[in-house]
This record gives C-alpha cells, structure tokens and sequence, in this order.
C-alpha cells in the first residue's frame, strides 16, 4: 500500500507536470530544429513566434466567448487553433519574403542569419504588445480536472491523491497527434522526403529537381503548425504573457541542442530530457521518501536537491555538459 | 581629415540631438541620457573586441555586466560583522573546498591519461565536493540571511572605494570568461552564441537567489558613490554661490527676496543633480577615452592584423603557426572583462544592485544591436552604436507619443484605439530599435561607420 501510495505522490507531483511540460517543449524544441536544418539558422525569434500564434488564439478565444461560441467541456481556445495556424503563417510568410529571403539567396553565413532573426525578434515583440499587451492573460475555460484528489481518493481508498488537470491531458494527447503526423509527413510522403534531402545536402536536392521555394514554403508552414500549437498549450496549462514566452525560448533552444539540433527525434526526446531534469531535480522528495523508508529512516530535511529558483538553471546546465562532450547533442543532430 | 569627416560628422549630430534633449526636455534628462549611453558604449566597446575583431559570437554580455554589477557590492559595501561572526567560517571553508575541488580536477586532467577511469574520479571529486558544500554552507547560509534581513542579511563587501570595484568588476567578468572560453570556445558560431546566452542565465540566477551573497532579489541599494551626495551640495555655500553667479540674470528678475530664496533653491536642487550626473559624465568620458585610446592602438598593432587574419580565415592563420585557440581565448577574456567594467560602472550610477533586472533583452540583445548598428570593427562606430540605440531606445516612447497624437488627432479622446495606442507607446522602443537593425542589416551591414583596414 506504502509503494502505490509512493508511487501515485511520484506521479502527480513530477512525472505528470513533466510530461506536460516536455511535450510543450518539445513542440518548440522541433519548429527551432527545423528551421535550423532547412532554413540553417538558430532562430532567436522562436519564444516571440510562438507568443505570436498565442496571442491570436487568446484574442479569437475572447471573441468566441463573448458571441457565445464554446467547445463544451473542453477550452474554447482549440476551437481558435486553424485561425492561429493561419495567422501565423501568414506573419512568418510576410517575415520570410520581407526580410529572410534576402539572405537565403545570398547565402548569407547563418551568424548573419541569426543576428537577423534579433532584429525579427524585437520586431515581432513590439508587434505583440502593441496589440495585446504585457499582462498575465488566462484563457482557459471548459472543465479545469478531469480527475480531482478527492474523487480519485474516494475511488482507491489510498491515502494520496491523484490529480489530472484537463490542460495536462490535452497536451499530451495534441502533442502526440501533431507529432505522429508530423513524422508521417517527413518520412512516408513525397515532400517530406525532399525536405529531409534538402536539409541533408542543399546541392544535391536542387540537382535531383527538388523546388527550394515548395520546401520552404512547407517548412515555415509546419514551424507555424508547431509554434501555435506549441505556444497555446502552454498558454492553456500555465497562463499567456509574453515575457515569458521569450524565456520558454531558452529552455527550447536547450531542448533542441540537447536532442542534436537539426534532427526532429532527438529534438522530441530533447524537451522531455530537460522537462524531467528540471523536475526531478528540483522536487522535494520527502513525502516520497516518508512512503517507502521505514520509519526510523525518515527524513527531516525536504530532501530537495536544488531548490525550484535553479529551474531554468539545471536545463541550461544540461545542455553545457552536452556541448561539452557531446556537440552534435544525444542523439546526433544535423540530420532530418 | 577626410578620412575622419564621416565619424566627425556622425558623432556631431550625435551631441546635437542629446543637446536637443537638453533644451527641449532637460538637463538632468539629457545628462542621465548621456551617462546610459557612454555605459553602453563601453559595453559595446567590449562586444566589439569579441566580434569585430575575432569574429566571436558572445550572446553572454548579460551575465558579465551583472558579474560587474555584483563586484561593486562586494567591494563598497561595508561588511556585516554579525554575519561574518555566524557563517563567516563556514562559508570561507566553502571556498576553500571549491579551490581544493578545482586543483584537483587539474591535477587529475594533467596527470591522468583520458579514460574511464579519470572520468569517473573528476565526478566523484565533484559530486563529494557539492555534498560537503551543501553539508557546511546549508546552515550558515540560514544563519545569516536571518541576520536583520530587512536591512542586511548577507555577508557586506570589503568597504572599500567604489572606483577600485570596476577594476575588480573587469576582473571577475575576466574569471568568468576564461571558464567560459575553456568549455565553449570550440563550439560554431550559432552554438557559441547559444550556450554563452544560456551560461549569463546561470550566472544571473545565482546572483538573484543566493541571497547570503548579494541579498539576491532583494536589492543592495544606497551604494557608495565617487561623486557628491545631492543633499550635501545644496547645503554647501560654494555651490549655492556658484549657482547664483551661473543664473544671476534670472535672479534679478525676481521682485522680493522671497521670491528670489525661492527661484534660486529650485535652482540649486536642479543644479545639483546636474552637477551630480556632470561628475560621473568627466569619470564615463575618461573611461571610455581610455578604452578608445587602448583598442585603437590593439587594433592597428601587429596583434590586431593578426586577430584580423584569424577572424578572415582560421585555418590559413593557424597554418601561418598563429595559436588560433589561445588567441581566442585571450580576446574573449579581454572583450568580456570591458564588459564587466560596464557593469561596475553602471552599478556605480544608479547607486542600487538590482539582481532582477538583469534580462536578456536588454542586456544582450540590445548591446548586440549597438555592435551590428555601429559598425563591427570599428572602435568609433562601436561608441556611436552604443550612443544611437541608447538615444533610440529612451526617446522612442516620446517619440511614438508624438506620431500617435499627430496620427489620431482627429479622433475624439475617448476612442478605444486611441487609448490604446498611447498606453502602449514604450514598446515602440521594439519596433524602433528592431526595424533599425533589419534596415542596417540589408542595406549597411558594415555598419554606419565600417570598419577601415589601413593599408601599410
């Protein structure tokens, strides 16, 4: 009883949170990948697009609920994500021929690249401001559990609680659903296949008749895909303000590295890695411990190994002791 | 001179829009305007050194500019003698296991082949190190941040002159680069640029929450000063004489003597803070003048063309026998350490550290924008860029307050847009200073004052 009791602790206070969190990660962690295997630049401007697609969501979510629009027990805000898709592929096809296109043809080196993807940064940031604002928005609305402590300790008779936040599960699952398609469309179709050999080796692509115009086109629509949905999950699960957002840019770009950037799969795993690390390490184990320790062993302290202010620190800490052995990340990166 | 005309004629109307300021807006405005940007222009300056001369990406200006901040407490500020009586020891003895810890780690990279086995050792040494730590520190740290932790509740500094903290704020930020250069100098451009960002996020995030050190987001504030304080000049008779001499025209025109002690103590007060910001200006300008004068001479030395040829092409100079590594190294430790210089000195202005202030955006990306926007591998343009942005990025919410109310003034007062836009005017700074670096970015990517390479 002790062992389920300590196992349920384990699952609602880490395992849950991290999977949330690794997933809305890992969304980020696959649009930064991406665009830095075909479009070859670290895109600094990532935190903000994603706050970009974010934002409309919770303008459209505002709008829908004041004309009585409502998605039943789930939030409306999934009903608003084709219209953010939309906008913001529309934004970050206006950005690319405006500003990145240049480059590209040129064959600016990717530092050049990068420092542009500032400049965009800024650009978008002031454009997100000017239109909604740096306040805390919440925008969730349907049920809020889907499992309360109460109910679940009533059903099990067990001492502890088992806690299942609606946002939780609809992360996972959404996450799953949009990163199983997305592997399908890079492995089994005929474009992804050409993506992956444009990213692979430019020259030979453009040799063999692949459209370098289609294959961007297509990488800045799915990067939009990933970016809305990655930005409104975890706008869903915590809250929408964009100082944030620009921060989640860190952890993502750790996430990315981590993984091997250039490569979907390790940039996947990537975000769960640094989700459960930050988790992990920061959680304080005592009431885990009380469970499975015999008594005379129970500890007095927290028994927490570093404390919840080093959050961010431990994933970026991660990803130097990656760079440092490591350089292509744990799964080698690169590739697509 | 001709070669000079565009740098005279740039930094001119430099001085003639903050001079504008002076007139339009303020003094007092103009001065602390001017003081930002020669703060910034020695950042730049240090970003510069990096990127101009040795083409290193260092997205990590944030973290050296606080480590600088840090070292103005460290050095100023008194100690706390309670403190240092009930965690002092401790705390020292800490230190002590992180050198030990150190040492050797060197010694076993120095004196062990590379295997497994020294893998397993420099873990063990560290993982040992940091329980020992946690052990002996955990307590002592709670012991003194209980310590009046209102007022103080961290160990003080050493109470020394402030002047001497920007030496030592140079020298922390050259500590820390040096660790950083060892683990990240081999790394791309790109990646280079992301783990030195994500390195100044651990450094600010130890400063902000270990509170022993520097009350972490708590504040330090009332710092010591090398200028006089405001309150003892208003009530110093030299400069009160100095004030009615300077504004005697005014005064005369006054009709009583009341109404004359009025006019000339609002004079004073305002003459004060000027008089304030003019003394940090002299000690900004000698700073810089310095920096200038040092970093010209680098650039045009032998040294500079060799930075010059890595820079251009890495593996021609390292087949030419230039240590490509150590040079590296060496100008990433240099650049960074002018950095920390900055972040002593802007510390030093404002008279209060605030941990929580240190942000990315406005620590990095910004300085960044001041390199790109200035010219990469110019000195001058470097100092013009820091001038520029920093002009841009204060004066643009006015200036946005200026376009929407001549934009939306036919629009009545209680129009939804309108409010909007006005309440929203500071993040027209983004857009301003965001457009300014796509704009230099297409059309001068050299920069408004490139770089000149003199032919010999």
């Amino acid at each position: 009883m002790d062992l389920i009791n300590a196992v349920i602790v384990l699952l609602n206070y880490t395992i849950i949170p991290a999977l949330t969190y690794g997933s809305q990660l890992a969304l980020g962690a696959i649009f930064v990948t991406l665009v830095y295997g075909i479009l070859r630049f670290a895109n600094f401007a990532t935190g903000d697009m994603m706050s970009f697609g974010t934002m409309f969501a919770v303008l459209l979510t505002y709008y829908f609920q004041s004309i009585g629009i409502n998605f039943g027990f789930l939030p409306t805000a999934l009903l608003t994500i084709p219209f953010a898709i939309f906008m913001m592929v529309l934004y970050m096809l206006l950005i690319d021929q405006t500003v990145f296109k240049y480059y590209r043809i040129k064959k600016s080196p990717p530092v050049q690249l990068a420092m542009v993807s500032v400049g965009v940064m800024f650009v978008t940031q002031a454009v997100i401001r000017i239109i909604i604002g740096p306040t805390d928005r919440r925008f969730l609305d349907g049920e809020k559990f889907i499992l309360k402590a109460t109910e679940f300790k009533e059903m099990t008779g067990l001492a502890e609680g088992l806690t299942i936040k609606s946002t939780q599960m609809i992360t996972i699952v959404v996450t799953i659903i949009v990163v199983a398609i997305m592997f399908w469309f890079l492995n089994k179709t005929k474009t992804g296949t050409s993506m992956r050999a444009y990213s692979d080796n430019e020259d030979l692509a453009l040799l063999s008749g692949i459209d370098p115009k289609k294959v961007v086109l297509i990488t800045w629509i799915i990067a939009g895909i990933l970016a809305t949905i990655g930005g409104i999950l975890y706008g869903l699960d915590k809250s929408y303000r964009p100082f944030v957002y620009f921060n989640n840019m860190l952890p993502i770009f750790a996430a990315a590295i981590v993984g091997g950037i250039g490569n979907p799969y390790g940039a996947f795993f990537g975000g769960y890695v640094i989700a459960f690390a930050e988790i992990f390490l920061t959680y304080a184990y005592k009431r885990f411990l009380v469970y499975i320790l015999p008594e005379s062993l129970e500890p007095n302290s927290l028994m927490q190994l570093l404390s919840t202010d080093y959050k961010f620190a431990i994933s970026f800490s991660i990803l130097v002791i990656v760079l440092i052995f490591r350089p292509s990340g744990i799964f080698e990166g690169k590739r697509i | 001179m001709r070669n000079y005309l565009n740098i005279i004629v740039a930094y001119s109307i430099m001085m003639l829009l903050i001079i504008l300021v002076g007139v339009f807006q303020s003094w007092s405005i103009a001065l602390t305007i001017f003081n930002y940007c020669m703060i910034s222009a020695v950042m730049t300056l240090g970003a510069n050194i990096q990127w101009g001369y040795a083409g290193l990406i260092n997205f990590g200006i944030m973290g050296y500019t606080a480590l600088g901040g840090l070292a103005v407490v460290l050095v100023s500020v008194a100690p706390v003698p309670e403190a240092w009586s009930v965690g002092g020891v401790n705390m020292m003895t800490c230190l002590g296991i992180i050198i030990i810890m150190i040492f050797s780690t060197r010694y076993i990279l120095k004196n062990i082949q590379k295997s497994n086995k020294r893998n397993y050792l420099i873990a063990g040494i560290i993982i040992v190190g940091l329980i020992l730590i946690k052990i002996i520190a955990g307590p002592a740290i709670e012991q003194i941040e209980a310590v009046d932790p209102a007022k103080t509740g961290f160990l003080g500094g050493l109470g020394l002159p402030v002047l001497f903290s920007w030496i030592v704020g140079g020298l922390f930020a050259a500590g820390l680069a040096f660790v950083v250069g060892k683990v990240a100098l081999g790394l791309r451009a790109d990646y280079l640029a992301i783990a030195t960002l994500l390195i100044a996020e651990i450094v600010v995030s130890i400063i902000k929450h270990e509170d022993w050190l520097a009350r972490g987001v708590k504040n330090v504030i009332g710092l010591k000063r090398p200028a006089p304080y405001e309150i003892d000049l208003q009530t110093s008779p030299w400069f009160i004489n100095l004030v009615e001499k300077f504004h005697s025209a005014k005064l005369d025109i006054a009709n009583s003597l009341s109404e004359r002690q009025d006019i000339l103590n609002q004079l004073v007060i305002d003459a004060s803070s000027v008089y304030v910001k003019l003394c940090f200006a002299g000690m900004f300008l000698v700073v810089v003048i310095i920096l200038l004068i040092i970093t010209q001479k680098a650039l045009y030395s032998p040294w500079g063309r060799m930075m010059r040829a890595i820079r251009d092409n890495e593996e021609a100079a390292s087949a030419m026998g230039k240590n490509v590594v150590k040079q590296h190294l060496f100008i990433f430790i240099l650049g960074s350490a002018i950095v920390g210089i900055a972040g002593a000195m802007m510390v030093t202005n404002d008279g209060l550290f605030t941990p929580g202030s240190y942000r990315p955006m406005r620590y990095t990306f910004v300085i960044w924008v001041m390199v790109i926007v200035g010219g990469t591998g110019n000195n001058f343009g470097a100092i013009l860029g820091g001038f520029v942005v920093w002009f841009l990025w204060v004066e643009a919410a006015p200036i946005a307050l200026f376009f929407i109310s001549l934009f939306t003034a036919h629009l009545p007062e209680t129009n939804d847009i309108k409010i909007h836009l006005i309440n929203s005017a500071p993040y027209f700074r983004f857009l301003l200073v965001g457009i300014g670096l796509l704009l230099i970015m297409r059309f001068r990517p050299q920069g408004i004052i490139p770089e000149k390479i003199v032919k010999q």
